[in-house]
């Protein structure tokens, strides 16, 4: 009988009726009464130096308030990066100022030159029409090869070159690691592209700056997973205002999937502009300046290589990535390719020695960041693409190939520095098989044949590091930002109870699934918790919602306060039970004496604690809120096992997918039915990637893929059949260092699904005896269609 | 500037507009109706997805004075008259049809379209509907789901446990 409340339930969402009913309250739907207009004039060539900006004839346009560009800027701080990559030689990474508006130099297309800011927003884009740019346009660096040879066009001027860091992981493994290849029966190598995405939240950014000269505070109203992260980046970094005179608000958020973690010029320029003009700021990004302004994601390329022995056990992986940076360091960018990415290298598999190179590159781009699984997608690409190329050289079985060097003893230390607690690969293999079919195959490759399609069986096996992070392990790796989260557990007089977690919900529902988890602690009905979110000035510092976190540190956050909680209860049930405190139990909304009938209910029990008449004053403070921060001692390890087939078109080189199953290790589960749904969306996402999703940029630094025109999003008709469609998480080993055993589901099937498609179109291509080994997503039908042509 | 009238969830409204004031404009900035959203700026995305005259349309491609004299329906007028969720917008939250809730409105009013325009559509049918709305956070499936089900069609139940 499946549970109908608490941990394991499928509650419905609560936050569902007012998205519904159209009542949301995202950051554009704020209005300030009086509100001025931000519109950015950004450039459209990707190089150049600025000579000049006139904006004499703009400023006597209507209704314009003021204009501002780089000169208005120059003694603020720039943009902050939040991690420092120390490279092979023990030297810090290159890292450049990151201006808000551009000082003298443009470097990329996007970047903003000068900031009209009007009465509205039609006045202040008239006006910026009528901005004059001397520009001296300067060749752009695109291609990151190009970019680190010597005597290439510099980025930055100010550096060296366009190298930020060069970076090899585990630097000690490197000699054993080109050993273990000489000595190797058999090598696979493939060279592979992850190809740059745009993360496209539904909602485009917006921010709303504030001032309340009555006590000299600012507000900013701003589409973030992270506030209190942006409070401190943007008050400590770029403007200088202290945190008890700024608010940061991220009110309903429509999507993030990483983008929406990062400090952004346009924040910062909220902020700014609203102190300077005494006015409310407001800012709402197009779709346009969506792509060329928000952080883009992956843009890897690989070459990989895998060392067999001569019974098919790996015996080492050596990889050479080269990553892009793009033009600035956004917020996390350098942690991406090294510490998400390299530490993922061991993959499921027991495989003894691991060497990772990547190098950093500056490039006139849009800056790359973290992106829905942000370096674990681009690990798991590339080892699930070599593997399964091997068995095809080897002529093993795929499964049989993975299963034989599968880990199977936790806790395990893999070479790259992280400690799987626990996990069971074959237990997700074997249920990803029996959903899959898999003795169907045949006959259904025979059936797309018989159609003259081709029909192809891709298999997959990842594992991610979420729930992140230790805050003390991460300082080391060179963060500059601890990974804790927080919560409040305010129970009022009555006993119902407002938790306040520095979590941030931006569709994952942490307003049904949260108090669930309190409503199975207390016994007590799950609507008489409520979960307040997205604002600093009534949250506790917490670090926001991405890397699959929520439940597993900011859920643990909200456990721990709980407990505390529970036993401050159980002092006051003692109390006026007359009973010793250890015999109080708590079941069912009820305290009760061990082995009597004696009980007393929670809101009798939270009533005395703020109505203290017979109270034990002297032993215990009235009232009953307790915080706590939880720092996780390890990362999360989500492991699965995924399938899919799909059907070729020899003809056009059309692929479409007829089937698609995904065994997932979430470990406890608290609502399934949130769960199916992030599984189901990141797997969306990960066909994307692999089969239309592609940002792309001409040898000139020109964006090719500036709106959904050119950017090819997934659309319902992308996605297999509901009949062909099974996202599974029966299998569960819980996290052993969390207590509730929880490890993160936000990203898996990102990471999870690109490899399966591309394994599951090579294998169609092989069937109809096309030799190709390898092909680059997205895998559009021209791209499918030459492969085929040789 | 010009003035139109029109009829907005049933009620009678007027406003003084720009001739470039598109109808999305109109509805979120004069009338403060901010659950239609916007998405983009190339008629895609869908999130603005209203009904005027009883057909489904993107606001933001059409001028606030074409509408003058319309009967417009958004996302604020769906609900049943006691405030109760309709059977579309029940069936997206019984089948977890949506997540951050920014595509929700326009999805909402084009599965109303369709299924006053095709009763018990197929899966396929659904699938193809949705050409013009985009979700990036449920992956379809459960929007389909849950339109198939609004629909009176059987759909398993919500999670396998
Ligand atoms: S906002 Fe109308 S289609 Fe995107
Ligand atoms: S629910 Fe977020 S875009 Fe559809």
């Amino acid at each position: 009988m499946p549970k109908d409340h608490g941990i394991g339930a499928s509650t419905k969402r609560r936050e569902d009726l007012r998205f519904l009913t159209g009542v949301g309250n995202y950051t554009d739907d704020i209005n300030i009464h009086g509100q001025a207009y931000v519109y950015f004039l950004r450039s459209d060539v990707a190089h150049a130096t600025i000579n000049g900006i006139d904006t004499s004839a703009a400023e006597t346009m209507p209704g314009v308030v003021r204009i501002f560009t780089g000169k208005d800027f120059e003694g603020v701080g720039g943009l902050p990066c939040g991690w420092q990559v120390t490279d092979k030689h023990g030297q810090p990474m290159k890292e450049p100022a990151h201006p808000v508006i551009a000082q003298g130099k443009i470097r990329h297309v996007g970047e903003i030159v000068a900031a009209v800011v009007a009465d509205s927003l039609d006045m202040a884009r008239d006006a910026a029409e009528a901005i004059v740019l001397d520009l001296a346009e300067l060749p752009a660096v695109v291609d990151m090869k190009a970019a680190v040879q010597p005597g290439a066009t510099k980025v930055h001027d100010d550096l060296d070159d366009n190298l930020c860091y060069d970076w090899g992981f585990v630097e000690e493994n490197k000699a054993a690691t080109d050993k273990a290849f000489e000595e190797a029966a058999h090598v696979t190598t493939l060279e592979l592209i992850n190809n740059r995405l745009v993360a496209n939240p539904m909602e485009p950014r917006v921010a709303v700056g504030d001032y309340s000269k009555a006590n000299d505070e600012s507000t900013l109203y701003t589409t973030s997973q992270n506030p209190h992260v942006i409070r401190l980046l943007m008050g400590a970094f770029v403007l200088g205002i202290p945190e008890h005179k700024l608010r940061v608000v991220a009110p309903d958020v429509g999507g993030g999937f990483g983008t929406k973690i990062f400090h952004y010029a346009e924040e910062a320029f909220c902020t700014f502009a609203a102190r300077q003009l005494r006015r409310a700021v407001k800012w709402t990004s197009s779709r346009s300046e969506a792509f060329m302004s928000d952080a883009h994601g992956r843009d890897h390329v690989t070459k990989i290589e895998l060392a067999l022995d001569a019974d098919n056990n790996f015996t080492a992986v050596r990889t050479e990535t080269y990553a892009n940076m793009g033009a600035y360091l956004s917020t996390f960018a350098p942690s991406v390719p090294t510490w998400l990415h390299g530490t993922l290298m061991a993959g499921n598999y027991k495989t003894p020695l691991v060497y990772v190179n990547v190098k950093a590159v500056f490039t006139n781009t849009v800056p790359v960041d973290a992106y829905r699984g942000a370096g674990r997608p681009e690990a798991t690409f590339q080892l699930e693409r070599v593997i399964d190329k091997a068995a095809r050289e080897l002529g093993v079985d795929p499964i049989k190939l993975r299963r034989q060097n599968f880990i199977t003893t936790f806790p395990y230390a893999t070479p790259v520095a992280v400690e799987y607690d626990t996990g069971d690969y074959h237990a997700t293999m074997d249920k990803m098989e029996e959903l899959m079919d898999l003795p169907g195959f045949e006959a259904r490759r025979k059936a797309s044949e018989a159609k003259g399609k081709l029909r192809g069986l891709g298999i997959n096996c990842f594992i991610e590091a979420c729930g992140i992070a230790p805050s003390n392990l991460v300082g080391q790796l060179g963060a500059r930002a601890g990974l804790y989260e927080s919560a409040t557990v305010r129970v009022n007089a009555t006993g119902s109870i407002s938790v306040m977690t520095g979590s941030h919900s931006h569709g994952q529902g942490h307003e049904t699934a949260f108090p669930q988890v309190i409503a199975e602690m207390l016994g007590i009905p799950e609507d008489m918790i409520d979960i307040v979110h997205g604002d600093t000035a009534n949250t506790p510092m917490g670090m926001g919602t991405y890397g699959s976190r929520s439940i597993a540190v900011g859920g643990s956050a909200m456990v721990r306060a709980t407990e505390k909680i529970i036993n401050k209860a159980k002092k006051i049930a003692s109390h006026l039970l007359e009973a010793s405190e250890g015999d109080i139990e708590l079941k069912d909304g009820q305290f009760t004496v061990a082995g009597t009938d004696k009980s007393i209910a929670w809101g009798d029990v939270t009533l005395a604690a703020y109505v203290p008449h017979n109270y034990p004053l002297e032993d215990l403070e009235p009232g009953l809120e307790e915080t706590a921060f939880y720092d996780p001692s390890n990362f999360t390890y989500p492991a699965g096992a995924y399938a899919c087939e799909v059907e070729l078109d020899p003809e056009t080189g059309h692929v479409s997918i007829e089937k698609f199953v995904s065994a997932d290790d979430f470990g406890n589960v608290i609502n399934p039915m949130i769960v199916e749904g992030q599984v189901h969306g990141g797997i969306a996402q990960g066909i994307g990637q692999a089969l239309l999703e592609n940002c792309s940029y001409d040898e000139n630094g020109q964006l090719l893929s500036a709106s959904y025109m050119d950017y090819a999003m997934p659309r319902a008709d992308i996605i297999p059949n509901l009949d062909s469609y099974i996202v599974d998480h029966s299998c569960q080993t819980p996290c052993t260092h969390n207590p509730l055993g929880v490890k993160g589901c936000g990203e898996a099937g990102a990471i999870g699904s690109p490899p399966t498609v591309i394994n599951a179109i090579v294998d169609a291509l092989q069937s109809g005896g096309h030799k190709v080994d390898h092909i680059d997503m997205p895998a559009t039908p021209g791209r499918v269609w030459a492969a085929m042509q040789g | 500037m010009t003035k139109v009238s029109m009829t907005v969830n049933g009620k009678t409204v007027s406003g003084e507009v720009e001739g470039r004031t598109l109808l999305v404009n109109f509805l979120r900035d004069d009338l403060h109706l901010t659950g239609t959203h916007v998405g983009c700026d190339t008629s895609q995305c869908g999130a603005c997805v209203v009904h005027v005259n009883g057909e489904a349309v993107k606001a933001c491609t059409m001028f606030a004075a074409e509408a003058d004299g319309a009967e417009v329906a958004t996302i604020e007028g769906m609900a049943n008259s006691d405030g109760s969720l309709n059977t579309i917008q029940q069936a997206f939250q019984d089948y977890h049809g949506l997540q951050c809730g920014f595509c929700t409105p326009g999805m909402v009013m084009s599965a109303a379209a369709l299924l006053k325009e095709n009763p018990k559509p197929s899966e396929a049918e659904v699938r193809d509907y949705l050409e013009g709305n985009i979700c990036r956070c449920t992956g379809y499936h459960n929007i389909v789901r849950a339109i198939m089900a609004a629909s009176g069609q059987d759909v398993p139940a919500v999670a396998a446990e």
